[in-house]
Parts: C-alpha cells; sequence; structure tokens
C-alpha cells in the first residue's frame, strides 16, 4: 500500500506543532498501525530525521498505553479495538490518513503523539481501590455470594484498560466513562460497598478537579472505547454520586 | 445537598431536572393550545383560569420563569466548562462516526429555541403582562369580542406567514433538542431508562409530536383566518 500520512509533530509540551505531511510506501495491508508507525519511524531514522513519538506497550490491547487519534477518531476507524490491534487493511491504497494525539486539557501533549494521561492515575488513587485487611485471614471471595448478574457486570466494567480514548473522543473531554467504570466496577461488588460513597466521591472530586469536562451524553465514548464500557457506567455512578450525597 | 451542586455530576442532575420540568410544562402547554383547535369556547374557558388563578399566576408562573432562566443559564455554565475543558481542537474530528448531531449540538438548538422565546413573548407573554399588572385588566375581555378575548388574539397572531414560518423553524430545533434531550436526562439522574428501548420509543413520539403539534396548530390559525 502506498499511504500519505499527516502526523502531529510538537518538540514538546511548551512548543507550537504543526501537521507534517510523510509519504509512505510498501505497507502490507497485514500490517498493525502500530508496525506501519514503526516502518516510517525507521526510515525517519535512516534520513537523520528524528521518529514520531508515540506510546505503546503490550501491543495486545490489553496495556492501554497506544492513543492516537486516527482519521477523526479514538484508535481509529474500527471498533472495539485499541491503535495497536487496528489493521493496515482498514485503510484502502492511496488513502491519506490524519494521526494526531488525544486532545484534552487533562491530557497535555509531551512531544508528538505522547500525551500525558497520568490524570487518571490521580483519579484512581483518590478512591480506585478497597481497603482490604492483608494479615492473613482475608475472606476468600469465591465464598461471598454474588449474583452472577453483578459479577458479569462488574467484570464488563473492570475491562476498561484506561487508555483515554473517552476523553479524546468526547466534545466536552469528559472522562465519565472511565470514571464510571472504576466506581462501578467496585460498587457492584461486596467488597467494594463498604466504601462506596467514599470512593465515588473522592474520584468525581477528583476528575472535576483535573479540568475533565462533563458528559453530555453524546455516547460516543462507548461506541469509540476499544473495550466497549457501556453508557449505563456512567448512569450508576451518577447513582452512586447522588446516594452518597442525599441519602 | 449543596455539595453535591458544586460537583459536576451535581450540576448536571439540576440540568435535568429542570429539563424534566420544562417537558412537563411543555406538554400542558401543547394540551392547552390543542383545545383552540377543537373547541374556542373551552380555550377561552381554560386560558382565562390559567391567566387569572393566583395560584399560577403566583406560584407556579415564578416557578416556570425560574426553570426557563436556571436551565438556559445551567446550559451555558456548562457549555463554558466544556470548552475550557477541551485541549487544542483536532485537525481532522470525525463527531459523525460515534454520534448524532443532534446530541453534540444541544447549544446551537438551545439558542433557536431562546431566540423563539423572545419572539414568543414579545407575541403574547408581554403584552398579557402589559393587560393584567400594568393596566391591571383581569377581565380577560376587550371590546368588539364577545366572550373572553384569547381565541381571537391567538387567531390574530398567526395570520403573518413570516411569523408561522419563524415559529415552524423554532419548533423543528425544539423537536431536535427533545430528541436527544427527553433521554438524556434519564442517565443525568442515574437511571438506565432512557436506553430502554420504550422510553426511546416514547422520547421520539413526544419529541417529534408535540412540536409537530405546535407547527399545526399555527398553521391551522394562519389558514382558516
Amino acid at each position: 500500500m502506498r499511504l500519505t500520512l499527516k502526523i502531529w509533530r510538537q518538540e514538546n509540551a511548551q512548543s507550537k506543532g504543526v501537521m507534517t505531511t510523510y509519504p509512505i510506501d510498501n505497507i502490507s495491508p497485514d500490517m498493525s498501525f502500530l508496525e506501519m508507525m514503526d516502518v516510517l519511524n525507521k526510515e525517519l531514522i535512516e534520513k537523520g530525521d528524528s521518529p514520531v513519538a508515540f506510546d505503546h506497550d503490550c501491543r495486545e490491547g490489553i496495556c492501554g498505553m497506544c492513543s492516537m487519534f486516527i482519521n477523526g477518531e479514538a484508535h481509529g476507524p474500527d471498533r472495539n479495538v485499541t491503535t495497536c490491534q487496528l489493521h493496515m487493511r482498514k485503510f484502502k491504497d492511496g488513502d491519506t490518513i490524519h494521526i494526531e494525539p488525544f486532545r484534552a486539557k487533562a491530557f497535555p501533549v509531551i512531544r508528538d503523539l505522547l500525551v500525558d494521561r497520568s490524570a487518571f492515575d490521580r483519579i484512581q488513587h483518590a478512591g480506585g481501590f478497597i481497603s482490604v485487611n492483608t494479615s492473613g485471614n482475608t475472606q476468600d471471595a469465591n465464598s461471598i455470594p454474588i449474583s452472577k448478574y453483578d459479577a458479569d457486570t462488574a467484570m464488563d466494567a473492570a475491562t476498561c484498560i484506561g487508555c483515554g480514548a473517552c476523553v479524546a473522543t468526547c466534545k466536552n473531554s469528559s472522562a465519565m466513562l472511565f470514571v464510571g467504570a472504576k466506581v462501578s466496577q467496585f460498587a457492584l461488588l461486596p467488597q467494594g460497598q463498604v466504601e462506596a460513597a467514599d470512593r465515588v466521591q473522592n474520584m468525581v472530586d477528583q476528575m472535576d478537579l483535573e479540568g475533565f469536562g462533563n458528559c453530555t451524553n453524546t455516547g460516543a465514548c462507548e461506541v469509540e472505547c476499544p473495550k466497549g464500557i457501556s453508557l449505563d457506567n456512567i448512569a450508576r455512578m451518577n447513582r452512586e454520586l447522588l446516594k452518597s450525597k442525599v441519602l | 445537598m449543596a455539595q453535591l451542586f458544586q460537583s459536576s455530576i451535581g450540576r448536571k442532575v439540576a440540568m435535568a431536572l429542570s429539563a424534566f420540568f420544562l417537558m412537563v410544562f411543555l406538554l400542558q402547554h401543547f394540551t392547552i393550545n390543542s383545545l383552540s383547535v377543537i373547541s374556542p369556547d373551552t380555550f377561552n374557558e381554560v386560558s382565562h383560569f390559567m391567566g387569572t388563578n393566583p395560584l399560577v399566576q403566583f406560584v407556579l408562573q415564578p416557578v416556570l420563569i425560574f426553570g426557563v432562566i436556571f436551565h438556559f443559564l445551567m446550559g451555558f455554565v456548562l457549555d463554558i466548562q466544556n470548552r475550557r475543558a477541551n485541549g487544542k481542537s483536532y485537525v481532522k474530528y470525525n463527531g459523525a462516526a460515534n454520534s448524532k448531531w443532534v446530541s453534540r449540538n444541544m447549544l446551537f438548538s438551545g439558542l433557536v429555541i431562546l431566540g423563539f422565546m423572545a419572539l414568543h413573548f414579545v407575541d403574547f407573554w408581554f403584552p398579557e403582562v402589559n393587560t393584567k399588572f400594568i393596566q391591571g385588566d383581569w377581565s380577560g375581555r376587550i371590546e368588539g369580542v364577545e366572550g373572553y378575548r384569547y381565541y381571537e388574539e391567538l387567531h390574530h397572531r398567526f395570520v403573518n406567514p413570516y411569523r408561522v414560518g419563524a415559529y415552524a423553524i423554532a419548533f423543528v430545533f425544539l423537536a431536535l433538542h427533545l430528541n436527544h434531550g427527553f433521554t438524556s436526562a434519564f442517565q443525568s439522574v442515574g437511571s438506565t431508562w432512557g436506553r430502554k428501548k420504550v422510553i426511546q420509543t416514547i422520547s421520539v413520539i413526544y419529541a417529534y409530536l408535540i412540536p409537530a403539534g405546535f407547527i399545526g396548530i399555527a398553521l391551522f390559525h394562519h389558514l382558516t383566518h
């Protein structure tokens, strides 16, 4: 495949970025998107140019590190995949592909396509955990009765990999799908219910402090989420917060 | 409780509650206006009751005014916050790939409705306030009209085809605004009802039937004049 790449290049957080055009040839449709980026970077290095900086780690769709905004969509045009699981066969020979970093005030660009998503870590630190006595007398989770529905729904919420596609795609840069998923995975389980009120309040407070926007229920986050996290998690988070403040 | 409305979720809940209130009001307004097509006498009787009943005039009307102002102001506040949360705009953003145009442009449709309300107030509400609260005339009658004046005033207002056109355009945007707002309000108050088929069907019926009905009423008065 022969492609034209338009990639956001930005030296550092302070510098002004610009879209730069790179023609690229001999791309196999079987390559992953990141492999195509590797080919480009190899060519740039051989030419003496600086390679395009981008996040990646497992390249198996589970770590949540890759974070590109491709042709106007987080993780590109495919559904339920991260950028590393997006393949070049989704594009046509001769296509022009726009590649930008995830954009949000709370996700400042570090360099090129790298963004700082540590705001998510701070939200997790604020309440995305359960306090367990690890003295050796901890009750086996399997001995606590829980309905199949709740277990499955909690597991679905827990599949959120915190990649930030929800924020990137939201016109308001809202993080409510991420926070909703993290609140839900604990709120649905007996172990998480003890600290449910403090958790939702602390996580929502931290989310607001980080400067994420308000959800206007467009549903774009659910569509673009590589793990298919449901909007129901946002409703559950809203419910949990109301319960914690009003009841 | 005050803390709740300082949070992003609290503000969304407040927005949704005001939306539910306004949707109930809209249904009531539509029901009364429909009477003008079915029975002018009944329309006059109900309008006079609504226009002179102390509970409606001095309790419900101020609550309604507060609800309308609150909904618009909160809409602007949330939009300003959302714009602040956005970083630099994308060079290429394909919003149509994952969401409906109307859900991404609630502020725009809201602004059209706000413009319509200014026209609507000039047409009906300000003259009504003038008659009752400035001139002190609570009789509901004018010279040359047998019975109450409300039907005649409404009927005359839609002689002008441009006014009918402006109302029709505004109601199209109201339909779009309601189409997203109805189900969205459920989500904001923590209910998943808005995602259920039955509520979505009710939402579509409500969002399109009521504005279409209002357009029909305006056309009826224009064509029968």
